[in-house]
């Protein structure tokens, strides 16, 4: 597994799917209960994707794909996602 | 989509870029944009890039750092040229930024050209007339690779640690827990960490075991590019 980034990075792709800024939204871990604005998350370059781990206990958050002009966000890992 | 407007040699292996965006609605200090490239043959690479300018201005700069394994950073500091079109995306996210609004102390801490969106801040504290007090720490590896060399040197509160070469009288090498502690403002401040994902995470940790409250510590990580 390559060196992983930030949730700061997902800001461009995540307006693709939402209308407001996303890093500061924050998201609820479905495996250990915490909750951080994404900005703080483990990103994970999976091309053509993304995989996004909670920084607390490294479990997914979400993964997602972009391949032939779609975009799929999985959110497995989210139990409740804040924005504003 | 953005017009080059000019570009200037920054360090031996990295240059800033000028862009002008005719329909920028203005950026807070420390956002960033995406910048798509496309070859030939359809291939596709996007890359966020820090802006070192902020507030209304549709001139747009970014400093860019060649990595040598990088997919989109050698073109843009080898080959990019006045007048070229880059297809990019912005401002972008609205976590690691300061506003002249925040009155906290402000430490910002910079590993390479992780300095380039806290100079954005940098830039933005002084243009705004903010009194509160704002420090750098800005670990690079010696003189020469410093970004806005220059410009850093006009300003009081900002202190270098080389990592391979340096002056003299200078302590040479990686930054350490002590080192950070003799540099940086009081628990209390609110703290920007912009660099390498290596650099960001061993400087946020020793922020915290100095007493330093998490949530007082925004950070931003970049990798391969």
């Amino acid at each position: 597994m390559t060196e992983h980034l930030d949730g700061n990075v997902l800001a461009g792709p995540l307006l693709d799917v939402f209308r407001d800024d996303m890093t500061t939204a924050t998201a609820r871990c479905a495996s250990c209960g915490d909750i951080s604005v994404l900005a703080t998350a483990m990103v994970y370059d999976a091309a053509p994707g993304w995989c996004v781990r909670c920084h607390v206990c490294e479990d997914v958050l979400m993964t997602f794909v972009r391949a032939g002009g779609h975009l799929r966000i999985d959110l497995r890992g989210v139990t409740a996602l804040e924005v504003g | 989509m953005g017009t080059v407007a000019s570009t200037h040699a920054e360090t031996p292996t990295g240059r800033s870029i000028w862009i002008d965006v005719p329909e920028w609605p203005g950026n807070i200090a420390g956002q960033h944009v995406d910048v798509r490239l496309t070859a030939p043959d359809g291939y596709q690479a996007t890359r966020s890039y820090s802006l070192a300018s902020s507030g209304a201005m549709p001139r747009l700069q970014l400093a860019v750092d060649r990595l040598p394994d990088g997919e989109v950073s050698p073109y843009l500091v080898d080959d990019l040229q006045a007048g070229d079109m880059l297809e990019l995306r912005g401002p972008l996210g609205g976590w690691f930024v300061w506003k002249q609004e925040q009155t906290a102390p402000v430490q910002l801490i910079a590993g390479g050209s992780g300095v380039v969106p806290l100079v954005a801040m940098i830039r933005a504290h002084t243009t705004s007339g903010s009194t509160a007090p704002m420090r750098l720490l800005y670990s690079v590896r010696t003189p020469a690779d410093r970004f806005f060399a220059d410009e850093l040197e006009e300003l009081d509160d900002v202190t270098y640690a080389y990592t391979r070469s340096g002056p003299a009288d200078a302590v040479i090498g990686r930054l350490t827990k002590e080192r950070l502690a003799a540099s940086v403002l009081p628990v209390g401040a609110a703290v920007f960490v912009c660099g390498p994902t290596g650099f960001v995470e061993a400087v946020a940790s020793w922020l915290v075991d100095l007493g330093h409250n998490p949530a007082m510590i925004k950070t931003e990580r970049f990798g391969g590019a």
